[in-house]
């Protein structure tokens, strides 16, 4: 350690890796995988999201699994939470679904509200 | 740098493993691999989280899910349910004592809810064995800190303002110590880490080592610059494996990282630590035994002065200081004196960590601000006494110390109201004791500890806790007399004013302090030859009540010396001479007849 930059940048790397053990007011990004959600493709909507966060380097969202919430016939379904906001709920969600669900909604804080399943609420 | 959702977090702690949590561990790898999520789920050991009766523990991120007794055969259910469909597997949550539903959430617990966490504040959140996670937890920062804007002297002042004193046992002012040793001179210093923790039943100082070596690494680096020495050592017990071999790993990864060793960070300042194994003796945890023992020498306390700040380490001036104590330095330096001083009581700044251990519910290592109140431990951290059972003393610091009567229980844990009650702070053991515990028993069981451990060098140690001792096993095998308890005080008061070291000089306390609040226990034991709590086993004698007994005989064919004689379908009795008050008898008697007293 030559340097307190060093060391900075050292913490700066690692510190990525632990975000997802701290609570952030980043959102959460749940998928619905119950029987139904996984027969319906929700394991690969999983994986393109966990690839498209790791490409643009996204430590700080979590993504997370629940069980099926009872809408069935939109599975997969995907949920997006922040902080003391509503839910928003996407159905039907495909792994190509997924790279414009986190730009523009996880990155530019405007939901694909075309997609969303609750918009009513 | 790989991207995975989730982290579990599984406990290598001494105690966790112990109930197998490597087994689990393997399972787990296997597990995930066969189900191709080993890319998604990073496994992940830590050190000790503090909640041991529940081991082995697990806690799944970033839900906060915190699964306790897990076993191996549970694995493919977790990873089925939890890993693969989302649903955390509900029998294997913690309950609450006494709750219908589970709590799904770590934070939630009532056992952690009023903890507040300074010296634990990494254990069992970061992997012990990666530099890197202590780093991205601000580690390593406070050593930045001190050698780009700090003096020596800046750094002692900081320490003195904390209020932070000695969690070994002595309770003296940190900050004062350093400035002893700064003040010093000498062109070669050390400094030593006491990390012998030999109190029964005592594992604060393992787990942080197990849990969090780079703290204490860190704050003996500090300590080093505040008073101008270049070498540091660890003395640590050679029977706690797991944490010589993390607190080695972690010598090594610092030592890679140029955060050990020669001009770190380009300021100049240059330093080292080895580790030193102790073999375990209990007087080597007393700090002159410990430096002739780190010398490779018998490990015999010497008078004191010279004061190790003045000649400790082969007559170099020396600080020694406890594991737990640096595991607050690194966070005074990091968050400043007035935050650590904000913790606590007037004179007991900060928090303490227990090892909460006895007739509990919930046993493990716990910290909480000073001044918080026995009873706050006891209900609400450690969720009252086993089997609904009254609560009558707790006893803290264990062979040095004394212990807390039921009726104080509302009295504010520090350093100088656990002295005044006649008990210590020690270096953290808390035994909680319930209605069936004998106070002279103990006396006795503690003094027999002390007794063995003496070194023997100096005779009122050596030859005082002997007597002691054996009048103390006469009044419990009921052969006391009226003049035990004066010759008990008077050889306790010589033993601790004409020892040459702290274990002579504080052996007597578990006794004094049961004197004190329990004189009517001894009196009972000595006059009416009867132990209330039921345990001196030659006070005791069972009997049979007629208006109870059947006559069914269970008792009589259990009994393995053939005491218990008399007819089926009439009372029995017990021959008082025959019996060796083993209690089978009364364990198998289905209509409660028979009685102990
Ligand atoms: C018999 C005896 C045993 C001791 N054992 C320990 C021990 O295991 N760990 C410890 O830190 N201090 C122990 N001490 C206290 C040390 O002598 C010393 O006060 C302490 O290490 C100083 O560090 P501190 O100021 O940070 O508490 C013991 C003292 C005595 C008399």
């Amino acid at each position: 350690m030559r340097s307190l930059e060093e060391l900075k940048a050292l913490k700066a790397k690692a510190e990525k890796e632990l975000a997802l053990r701290e609570d952030t007011s980043r959102p959460v990004i749940t998928v619905h995988m119950g029987t139904c959600g996984i027969a319906n493709g929700a394991r690969t909507v999983l994986n393109a999201i966990l690839s498209e966060l790791q490409t643009r380097n996204l430590t700080d969202v979590h993504v997370t699994q629940t069980g099926c919430p009872g809408m069935c016939h939109y599975e997969p379904l995907v949920t997006v939470t922040e902080s003391g906001k509503n839910p928003f709920i996407y159905g039907k969600v495909t792994p190509e679904n997924v790279k414009k669900i986190i730009v523009q909604h996880i990155i530019n804080g405007q939901p694909v509200t075309e997609w969303l399943v609750n918009l009513e609420k | 740098m790989e991207f995975y959702r989730s982290h579990v977090l599984v406990c290598t702690g001494t105690g966790c493993t112990s109930s197998d949590s490597r087994l689990l561990l393997s399972e787990l790898t296997k597990e995930l691999k066969a189900n191709g999520l080993e890319k998604e789920i990073q496994v992940i050991e830590t050190g000790c989280f503090g909640f041991c009766n529940l081991g082995p523990i697990m806690v799944v991120y970033p839900e906060g899910v915190f699964y306790c007794r897990v076993n191996q055969e549970d694995i493919k259910e977790v990873v089925q349910e939890h890993f693969i469909k989302g649903r955390p597997v509900e029998r294997l949550l913690y309950r609450e004592p006494g709750a219908e539903v589970h709590t799904q959430e770590f934070d939630d617990i009532e056992f952690f809810k009023h903890q507040k966490r300074v010296a634990l504040a990494n254990c069992g959140l970061i992997n012990p064995e990666k530099i890197e996670e202590y780093i991205a937890r601000d580690g390593y920062f406070a050593l930045a800190k001190v050698l780009h804007e700090m003096t020596p002297q800046e750094v002692i002042d900081e320490i003195k303002n904390s209020g932070l004193r000695g969690r070994g046992g002595g309770g003296f002012p940190t900050g004062l110590k350093w400035q002893f040793a700064a003040n010093a001179k000498g062109d070669q210093k050390y400094v030593v880490c006491n990390a012998d923790e030999g109190d029964p039943g005592a594992f604060m100082d393992r787990s942080i080592l197990e849990g969090d070596p780079h703290a204490v690494l860190e704050a003996m680096a500090i300590a080093g610059y505040a008073i101008g020495a270049n070498q540091g050592f660890i003395y640590v017990r050679a029977e706690y494996p797991i944490a010589v071999e993390r607190l080695q790993l972690a010598i090594e990864q610092a030592r890679n990282l140029g955060l050990l060793g020669k001009d770190i960070f380009g300021m100049g300042f240059d330093f080292d630590v080895e580790i030193r194994l102790g073999a375990g003796a209990f007087v080597c945890g007393e700090e002159t035994a410990l430096l002739t023992s780190v010398e490779g020498k018998r490990g015999e306390p010497r008078p004191r002065p010279p004061f190790p700040a003045n000649s400790g380490l082969w007559e170099k001036p020396t600080i020694v200081n406890n594991v737990e104590t640096f595991a607050n330095v690194t966070r005074i330096i990091r968050y400043g004196a007035d935050w650590f001083a904000s913790m606590g009581t007037e004179k007991s700044k900060g928090t303490k960590v227990f090892a909460l251990a006895g007739k509990i519910e919930n046993t493990g290592l716990i910290e909480v601000p000073m001044g918080t109140t026995l009873r706050t431990i006891i209900y609400d951290i450690g969720g009252g006494i086993l089997n609904g059972k009254k609560f009558k003393a707790a006893q803290t610091g264990g062979p040095s110390g004394g212990c807390i009567p039921a009726e104080l229980i509302d009295t504010p844990i520090d350093y100088d109201n656990l002295t005044a009650v006649g008990a210590m702070m020690g270096s953290g053991g808390l035994i909680v004791m319930d209605e069936d515990t004998c106070m002279v028993d103990i006396a006795r069981f503690f003094l027999e500890f002390t007794q063995d451990e003496s070194c023997g060098k100096c005779p009122p140690c050596r030859i005082g806790t002997k007597r002691m001792l054996e009048i103390l096993t006469k009044i419990t095998d009921g052969k006391g007399t009226p003049e035990d308890l004066e010759n008990l005080e008077t050889l306790a008061k010589t033993i601790k004013s004409a020892s040459l070291c702290a274990l002579g000089q504080t052996a007597p306390n578990p006794v004094l302090s049961t004197l004190k609040f329990f004189r009517k226990e001894y009196e009972a034991h000595i006059f009416d030859k009867k132990c209330p709590a039921g345990v001196c086993n030659a006070l005791l004698s069972y009997k049979i009540v007629p208006d109870k007994c059947r006559g069914c005989s269970l008792c009589a064919r259990n009994c393995p010396v053939n005491a218990i004689s008399g007819k089926v379908k009439e009372p029995y009795v017990i021959d008082a001479e025959k019996c060796i008050k083993c209690g089978a008898c009364m364990d198998k008697c289905k209509f409660g007849a028979i009685l102990k007293g």
